[in-house]
């Protein structure tokens, strides 16, 4: 199978060790090589001076059209992300299409106390969560699987970074199917 | 969360809107689509069935307190939510007072969202479930088009449906409107003889010579007005089940005509010889203690143990008082479907005085209070003053300051009473003192229904309940 694409969008200085920790946590899940990709090129179109946050739908066409041209691609951001009808989002993905972005603004939270591992699990939580989305899965109520839905924090923290049996089938079919 | 059941319609006139809450809920597994304008929503909503309806406040031409508005009429369980930009108060009431589930301002937050869309799913499942349960209850507690969850009625089902198969005849006792001519035809049907004729005939209603002549039939010439030869219900009712109404009001020289049909099941018509045999199954019903009419030599002995083959007693409503609220569920279900009418129920306050109420016309009774209920009601919830409930100890008082004629005032008496006792014509027209025959007559003459309430052709005039 074609594989994924991570690639660091921010603004900031890019994390290396957390892009890592994702690569791998992704290659995990998927069972797919996972790349990290580099290019200077940055979303600016997609900032909204009036929310002074970005906006994802742009992002996502960008990704497609600037990223690797191949498999999944998943851009990683330092800044705060939105969709015009809530106030923010971890992250976005198109549903069965190649591209996939995941904020770490919102994740930041206790992780001075806590230390920054806790932020490496979350990002490759909703690494995870994301890429799974552009493979098509919906989200899942089986508790502790990656696709429950996290509108927020804790239910990052509650859950692991793997896919439950239900998903991991699912995703088994799709790749035996595309292929 | 993730019900594929569960279709949520979005609509607003700014796509990107439309296209990243679209986008959002899909990945919920709700099955979403989406409209840009009210009048295209309104289309969809009529052709397929929506759980949720998700629309924009303000759209131009039509907006989103309109199609709430209309949205509602085509499905009123739809779980409505508005959005907007911009929080009123007045806006937020207006939504919630024309029946919209929520209101979120845009940008709303995820957690928000996402517990708002739980909240419905879960609630509407909820509903479902309910409304799977109520239907398997009702299934439980129904005989035919009986309903009735207390244990004396049970047993009275089961009798009914033991009694149904067998050719006895059966004497179901009762008073009035307790609903023995419903249980005598929903016996019929369970019967053997279902897709035979089920003729019911009263024998209150009627002199003795007409009665007979309605019973057994008569030759041509037989009587004045016997212009031709005619079938009696014993012969139209033959292979099937003839159901006598009031049985303890007939008179002496019909018992024993009766007495012979049954014991001989053969009979003649008035003025014939001819001996016709009759093939039915008779079920005969009365509000009277026939064995203390027997006993005191007011009715046959012979007859009445003719009759009594398989009584089966009815109850009355008042002591059966756990079956108030099924019923009431009941009857406004179907006057609400009769009537093309929304009825949610009766308010707190209506549903206790139901409940208080001794019903003397039993089930009849509660059905007429019920149809008056949803006739007059403003809203969709029947109030206590909708009822036209007498306060207790009160029975009926007189309307005062009106000057009517002696014949007015008759007729409103007499309507009165019968609505008293629920139409039970035997008791009205003994507390009126006069015989049942002259009670038929007046109410016949004045267009009086059994209860009390005029014939749909005097409508427009008030009557005289209250």
């Amino acid at each position: 199978m074609a594989g994924v694409f991570v690639w660091w969008i921010g603004e900031g200085q890019e994390d290396r060790p957390l892009m890592e920790h994702v690569r791998v946590e992704l290659a995990r899940a998927f069972a797919a090589p996972v790349y990290l990709w580099q290019s200077p090129e940055r979303p600016r179109h997609a900032y909204d001076e009036r929310r002074k946050q970005w906006h994802t739908t742009p992002i996502l066409r960008w990704l497609g059209e600037a990223g690797p041209g191949t498999g999944k691609v998943l851009g990683i951001t330092d800044r705060d992300l939105f969709i015009p009808i809530l106030t923010y989002v971890f992250g976005e993905a198109q549903l069965g299409g190649t591209a996939a972005v995941l904020s770490l603004a919102r994740l930041q939270d206790d992780v001075a106390r806590r230390g920054r591992r806790l932020l490496e699990d979350r990002a490759a939580k909703e690494a995870v969560h994301e890429v799974g989305h552009a493979f098509g899965l919906l989200h899942c109520h089986v508790p502790g699987c990656v696709m429950t839905r996290s509108p927020a924090v804790r239910e990052v923290d509650d859950k692991r970074p793997e896919l439950c049996a239900d998903c991991r089938a699912q995703i088994e079919a799709t790749i035996q199917g595309a292929e | 969360m993730a019900d594929e059941s569960t279709r949520i319609l979005v609509v607003d006139d700014e796509e990107i809107v439309r296209e990243s809450l679209g986008g959002w809920l899909e990945k919920d597994g709700y099955h979403v689509e989406m409209a840009e304008d009210g009048p295209s929503a309104l289309k969809r909503l009529q052709a397929a069935r929506f759980a949720v309806l998700i629309v924009d406040l303000k759209m131009p031409g039509m907006d989103g307190l309109q199609v709430l508005e209309q949205a509602k009429k085509l499905n009123p369980d739809l779980a409505v939510v508005l959005m907007t930009a911009y929080a009123t108060v007045d806006t937020a009431v207006s939504a919630m007072k024309m029946g919209a589930y929520d209101y979120l301002v845009k940008p709303f937050d995820p957690e928000e969202m996402s517990m708002l869309m739980q909240k419905i799913v879960s609630q509407q499942s909820l509903v479902r479930e309910n409304a799977v349960l109520r239907q398997a209850l009702k299934k439980e507690y129904r005989f035919r088009d009986l309903l009735s969850k207390s244990p004396a009625m049970q047993s009275v089902f089961e009798l009914a449906r033991t009694a149904a198969r067998s050719n006895s005849t059966i004497l179901v006792l009762g008073e009035s409107g307790t609903g023995k001519e419903v249980l005598s035809r929903a016996i019929h049907v369970e019967s053997p003889r279902h897709d035979q004729p089920f003729v019911a005939v009263s024998c209150a209603a009627l002199t003795e010579t007409l009665l007979e002549s309605e019973l057994f039939g008569h030759e041509k010439g037989s009587f004045t007005g016997a212009i031709a030869r005619r079938k009696g219900k014993f012969e139209q009712a033959h292979g099937g089940t003839l159901f006598l109404d009031e049985v303890g009001d007939i008179g002496p020289k019909l018992q024993l005509d009766l007495l012979r049909v049954l014991e001989e099941r053969k009979l003649q018509r008035v003025g014939g010889n001819e001996q016709i045999e009759v093939d039915v199954r008779i079920i005969a019903a009365t509000n009277r203690d026939l064995r203390k009419a027997a006993l005191e030599g007011k009715f046959r002995e012979d007859l009445y143990y003719r009759l009594n083959v398989i009584p089966i007693l009815i109850p009355p409503l008042r002591d059966r008082r756990e079956d108030i609220p099924l019923l009431v569920e009941n009857f406004l279900e179907r006057l609400a479907a009769e009537m093309k009418k929304k009825i949610d129920g009766l308010s707190a306050e209506a549903m206790s005085a139901v409940l208080a109420h001794d019903w003397p016309g039993n089930v009849r009774e509660l059905r007429n209070v019920l149809e008056r209920g949803a006739v007059v009601t403003q809203g969709t919830t029947i109030q206590l003053p909708d009822l036209g409930l007498p306060a207790r100890g009160e029975p009926h008082p007189p309307r005062p300051g009106t000057m009517a004629s002696l014949e007015e005032v008759e007729r409103r008496h007499v309507a009165a009473v019968l609505s008293h006792t629920g139409g039970n014509v035997s008791q009205s027209a003994r507390i009126l003192g006069i015989d049942r025959v002259t009670l038929y007559n007046k109410m016949k003459k004045w267009g009086l229904r059994r209860d009390g309430e005029d014939e749909p052709a005097r409508d427009g005039e008030s009557t005289a309940r209250g």
